[in-house]
């Protein structure tokens, strides 16, 4: 499968080693390039540096090729319409963007955006905790 | 009219102030709280701290009441979000982003943005004006309705000058709206004509902008 993560923080790194290892072939864009030293030298995928917003920028990372996009910058509103461009302009597969406020998640998830709110999930994941 | 206006810099600022001169009802939604006080002690207390694209700020805002959304921050990606979660979460029926990136006005149009402003854009637009070539100006696209307005000078001997609005049969779907010459606005009628270095400024269906230019070179003129 054919990835682009955008944004190359914590999530980002992780999820770009995890498909790397998997054999997938894996495209980080960031437009910090001091945040790609995150990946480490067993990094065997691509990286991008530029924002995540631009047209010219996902196509140089593939997009016109990509089975997947994942948007996992520590913006929402970069996330949200980076996820956007994917699924309206390049007709992506398959679109995650990844949004801390529940309320904007909700809104992006009912107008048919796959999203993750790791704001909720781990309040529910805690409360359980917490419960049992 | 109730207007809401995310982003407190110099745009929303003057803007602001612009419409309240107007008398409109306006509120602003800062998020860096220096500006705000500055709204706050020169235009009344109208200034709201928060974050634009969050939810409470805008509630509190009272978006769900408002006839028009603006997104003039510097960031085009808040300006999209903030203009999407207007429509989608308050039902807000017209909004109007900032555009900072010119590239980005073909993705706010797909993603369902009709009214958009670039600076850079008008820039250029007065840069053309400027040029003694009289290319065609991009004055404003309304994409909800399909619309746009366009300006052109009309060139040495072109062959419409002199010709009336009634006189060129001008086609369908294409409107003269205004002339200006001599700095004075003339709201043409069907026995106005058109003179040398006239700023014509036309409506037309989005993707006809052209017709002005072939008006011009005299293509559109039907022989009686």
């Amino acid at each position: 499968m054919r990835i682009i993560i955008l944004g190359c923080g914590r999530v980002g790194v992780h999820l770009a080693h995890a498909m790397d290892q998997a054999g997938h072939d894996v495209t980080v864009v960031d437009r910090n390039r001091e945040s790609f030293n995150k990946l480490g030298s067993d990094y065997g995928g691509k990286m991008v540096l530029g924002t995540g917003i631009d047209e010219d920028v996902l196509r140089k990372a593939g997009i016109e090729q990509a089975d997947a996009f994942v948007a996992v910058t520590n913006g929402d509103n970069t996330n949200a319409m980076a996820a956007q461009i994917a699924q309206h302009v390049f007709q992506v597969p398959r679109v995650v963007a990844r949004m801390y406020d529940p309320v904007r998640e909700e809104t992006y998830r009912l107008l048919g955006l796959d999203t993750v709110c790791p704001t909720v999930m781990g309040a529910v994941k805690i409360r359980e905790m917490v419960d049992a | 009219m109730y207007i809401i206006v995310v982003g407190g810099g110099k745009v929303g600022y003057y803007l602001t102030q612009h419409l309240l001169v107007a008398g409109h009802e306006v509120a602003v939604i800062e998020k860096n709280p220096k500006k705000v006080e500055n709204i706050i002690n020169d235009l009344g207390g109208i200034a709201i701290l928060g974050d634009g694209s969050d939810a409470s700020p805008m509630l509190e805002a009272g978006m769900n009441r408002a006839d028009i959304a603006v997104a003039a921050t510097g960031d085009d990606e808040d300006n999209l979000i903030v203009c999407q979660m207007a429509k989608m979460k308050f039902g807000v029926k017209r909004t109007i982003a900032r555009i900072n990136n010119p590239k980005n006005e073909h993705i706010f149009g797909v993603l369902g943005i009709e009214t958009t402003v670039s600076y850079v854009d008008a820039l250029v637009a007065q840069i053309e004006r400027g040029i003694p070539t009289h290319a065609l100006v991009h004055l404003l696209t309304l994409r909800d309705v399909g619309a746009a307005f366009v300006e052109k000078q009309v060139p040495p001997a072109s062959p419409v000058i002199g010709m009336t609005m009634s006189e060129m049969n001008l086609p369908e779907h294409f409107l003269i709206a205004l002339i200006i010459r001599h700095s004075q606005a003339i709201i043409p009628k069907g026995t106005t004509h058109l003179e040398e270095g006239d700023e014509v400024v036309a409506v037309t269906a989005v993707g006809n902008e052209d017709l002005l230019e072939q008006l011009f070179r005299g293509e559109l003129i039907k022989k009686p």
